[in-house]
């Protein structure tokens, strides 16, 4: 069908890999590090897909770990958020720099 | 180069780039925006890929989903105008520096594996497969991990309700 290989698609799963791990190391809002979280469940399912559809088109297993991984992005997103909205009303503010009541 | 590369090419040139603006640019709702793109892109390189199921499941879930609720926290919990202030010089460079290494080594280590050629087996991704395999209890079924990750769904939902809701003061009073 096509002629992209399948170091083409890993090229771009890698690349938003590290853009999301760029923004984990920079960011300092909570909103924004979750943000950077969901940008690396992406590339990661983009791996699974692309390693079934490529290498082991006979099976379907990496289809469903793609789903289960959106899955547990979802329960982890709702989460997190609940814990954001939480931590801004004891604190008012949402900077993981504040939050730092367990360190000493 | 055929079509269906050039259309690879800029999908992929569309999703690096919005993820790129998402995690640098310095007002948060537009990040949320970036994010919302760089994730229709992925699905757009899912439905590229042939796989219509998971590309639906990635457009309901995460853009109608998941982008939605951290839009309703951005508006909970801050200004969306305001400018976030800019990461330390410092921690951006050497960020910057592992961002550069672990991409030129996880590259070099994925171009020395040399995956070769493509199979040219067809790939069957039909929903009524997908659906059949996933409520199978034989050798290659996946009803275990579904029922597991529903009952974990349904505990992170509930988990959720107990975490953000609001102790009216008189009953933290009792306690």
């Amino acid at each position: 069908m096509s002629e992209i290989s399948i170091s083409h698609i890993l090229f771009v799963s890698t690349a938003l890999f590290f853009i999301g791990m760029y923004g984990l190391f920079t960011r300092r809002n909570m909103i924004t590090m979750l943000m950077a979280i969901e940008i690396i469940l992406n590339s990661v399912n983009i791996n699974f897909v692309a390693f079934n559809k490529y290498l082991y088109p006979g099976k379907l297993d990496g289809v469903f770990f793609a789903i289960f991984v959106i899955t547990i992005a979802a329960a982890e997103a709702a989460i997190a958020i609940a814990i954001i909205i939480n931590l801004y009303r004891s604190h008012n503010s949402i900077d993981v720099e504040d939050a730092d009541e367990l360190k000493y | 180069m055929n079509a269906s590369a050039i259309i690879f090419y800029i999908v992929s040139a569309f999703i690096l780039g919005a993820a790129v603006l998402a995690v640098t640019t310095r007002r948060i709702f537009r990040s949320a925006i970036f994010l919302l793109f760089t994730l229709i892109g992925t699905a757009a390189l899912f439905f590229w890929m042939g796989v219509e199921f998971i590309a639906a499941v990635q457009i309901i879930i995460y853009v109608g989903g998941i982008v939605v609720l951290i839009i309703f926290s951005i508006f909970l919990t801050q200004k969306s105008g305001d400018e976030m202030p800019k990461p330390l010089p410092k921690r951006g460079l050497f960020s910057a520096l592992a961002l550069v290494f672990g991409f030129a080594f996880t590259y070099h280590l994925i171009y020395a594996y040399g995956f070769g050629q493509n199979t040219h087996k067809s790939f069957d991704v039909s929903v009524s497969e997908i659906g059949t395999q996933m409520l199978s209890t034989t050798e290659h079924g996946f009803v275990l991990p579904f029922e597991v990750v529903s009952i974990l769904l349904l505990a992170s939902m509930i988990g959720c309700i107990v975490i953000a809701m609001k102790i009216k003061p008189t009953e933290e009073r009792e306690r």
